[in-house]
């Protein structure tokens, strides 16, 4: 599998050389797909932040001193294998729809006794929330391989999906933009980034299946939350609070549109 | 805040389409505003206040308006109302310098929370349009602009409706997947002209 995404992103890769190698103006480009098929030679640099994750995860902390091994992601308490792959979904103990990052703050919160409001009010690209992108790597790579499989049972988790999808077409801002301006047709782009029509299983899979991912031309590595946070601010939008339910809608809707796909996390992006 | 609840009260005001706002269980209006109300927080130029909506972005939060039969009326109108916004040049040019309207179709610049007040903003053209042949980086969710003005008739209308298109792009199509670059105060006048110019200008490459 792990092969396999290689392979494909490199044809890719190789694929928008093709296209801009011609033209000598596209310099920005060249210079970060040569960055890309750096990056791939060595595979994908996500795997340490796994590694960052796994670690984070198993490691006392806290006032309580504990790790988050106990945590419950949907599955039971300390089952991580094949928990983001079922996320979001509901949980008795908050009466909330959570998503992975979200669950991880509740679990901070109950089983470490830290205040998670400094996570919250974090910046992106902070320690604090590195370190909870290490974790969401970490959980994502228990699910690598596995279908979606994510409920709209409970009537909260049916409300998430249909606040998510009214979210999607919600235009705003001095663009008039929505999510669905950019991501609402098939085969359009955005100079060259093609760009997924979420609202069919197809496009909602490959947006959802392959985040948290690790971001080339930054260097970073992004989860879900924090993709969505960027896509905002395309979208001239003000900030979404971490974790808030705007942005478990949207993954909601996402994530039920492509159930059935194989998750293939954690990804890699241009 | 105040401007939404206009809104909706005018959107429940006509029957119409009160009724095809239908987004199932959990999703209605006061269980959508609270959920949008607490879920941002401001950040620079990017206020809380973009969350609220005028009545052409209201009526296209719903895909069926786009072209949905039943919907023609309230369209038509939309457009009338966009298309009454329009401010025509202040001088009576319209053309002004296609170099400086590349870079303004180049730039994707402007108003996001990350972005400076004062700034000089981008158009974005070039995200959605392919424009100039020298430019193969271009988005397509806009139609190919190459040769805009090679391939129409050199006349006022093609001028005017060019204007009017870049100003206020919903006076022309109400859920017009183009922002409106000159109603909004995205793009000044003078970037407007500039723009026209890549267009339309004979020496500009867009032309060749
Ligand atoms: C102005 C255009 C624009 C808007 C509006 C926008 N996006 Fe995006 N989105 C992009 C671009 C461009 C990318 C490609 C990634 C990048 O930035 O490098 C992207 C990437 C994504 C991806 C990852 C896709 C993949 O295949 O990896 C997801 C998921 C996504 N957007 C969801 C959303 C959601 C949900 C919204 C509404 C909140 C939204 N976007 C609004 C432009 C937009
Ligand atoms: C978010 C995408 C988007 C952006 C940004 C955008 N456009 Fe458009 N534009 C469109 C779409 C879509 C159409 C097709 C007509 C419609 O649906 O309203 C269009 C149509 C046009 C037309 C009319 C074409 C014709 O054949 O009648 C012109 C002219 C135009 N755009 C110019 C511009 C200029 C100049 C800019 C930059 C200021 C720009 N556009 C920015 C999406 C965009």
């Amino acid at each position: 599998m792990r092969r396999w995404n290689f392979a494909l992103a490199a044809v890719t890769a190789a694929s928008l050389l093709g296209a801009v190698g011609a033209f000598a103006e596209a310099d920005k480009s060249i210079e970060g797909i040569e960055k890309y098929r750096e990056a791939l030679k060595d595979g994908n640099p996500a795997e340490l932040f796994e590694a960052t994750g796994e670690e984070l995860w198993k490691k006392p902390a806290g006032p309580k001193n504990v790790s988050l091994e106990k945590c419950d992601l949907g599955l039971g308490a300390g089952v991580v294998d094949g928990a983001y792959a079922q996320l979001p979904r509901y949980f008795k103990d908050t009466d909330k729809v959570q998503d992975a990052e979200s669950r991880v703050l509740t679990c901070m919160s109950t089983l470490q006794g830290v205040d998670v409001s400094k996570y919250v009010k974090a910046k992106w690209g902070s320690p604090e929330r590195n370190d909870l992108n290490a974790i969401a790597t970490f959980i994502s790579g228990m699910s690598k391989d596995k279908p979606v499989k994510v409920s709209l049972a409970h009537p909260k988790e049916q409300a998430m999906f249909n606040l998510g999808k009214r979210m999607f077409y919600y235009q705003g801002g001095p663009h008039d933009f929505s999510c669905s301006t950019c991501h609402g047709q098939e085969g359009v782009r955005i100079r060259l980034q093609e760009l997924p029509n979420i609202p069919t299983p197809k496009g909602a899979a490959s947006g959802w299946t392959s985040w948290p991912a690790y971001r080339v031309s930054s260097g970073q590595m992004w989860g879900m939350q924090w993709r969505l946070a960027d896509c905002f601010r395309q979208q001239r939008f003000p900030e979404p609070i971490y974790g808030s339910d705007v942005t478990i809608a949207l993954s909601m809707f996402m994530a039920a549109t492509s159930n059935g796909a194989i998750m293939a996390t954690p990804g890699i992006k241009r | 805040m105040k401007k939404t609840i206009l809104i909706l009260a005018t959107l429940a005001a006509a029957p119409a389409f009160a009724a095809d706002t239908n987004w199932g269980k959990g999703a209605d209006d006061a269980a959508f505003k609270a959920m949008v109300h607490s879920s941002f927080r401001e950040v620079g130029m990017a206020t809380l206040a973009r969350l609220d909506q005028d009545a052409t972005q209201a009526f296209c939060s719903d895909p069926k308006h786009a072209d949905d039969k039943d919907a023609a009326k309230m369209r038509a109108k939309i457009e009338a109302e966009n298309m009454a916004s329009i401010k025509w040049p202040s001088d009576g040019k319209f053309l002004g310098d296609w170099k400086a309207g590349e870079k303004v179709a180049q730039s994707g610049r402007g108003l996001t929370s990350t972005d400076k007040p004062g700034q000089v903003n981008g158009g974005n053209c070039y995200n959605c349009h392919q424009i100039s042949p020298k430019e193969i980086s271009y988005g397509t969710i806009g139609p190919s602009l190459l040769h805009y003005g090679k391939l129409r008739p050199n006349n006022e209308e093609t001028i005017k409706y060019t204007w009017g298109r870049i100003f206020n792009a919903k006076a022309y199509n109400a859920c017009s997947n183009m922002p409106r670059g000159g109603h909004m105060g995205i793009i000044t006048e003078q970037q407007i002209k500039d723009l026209m110019a890549l267009l339309l200008d004979p020496q500009s490459p867009v032309n060749q």
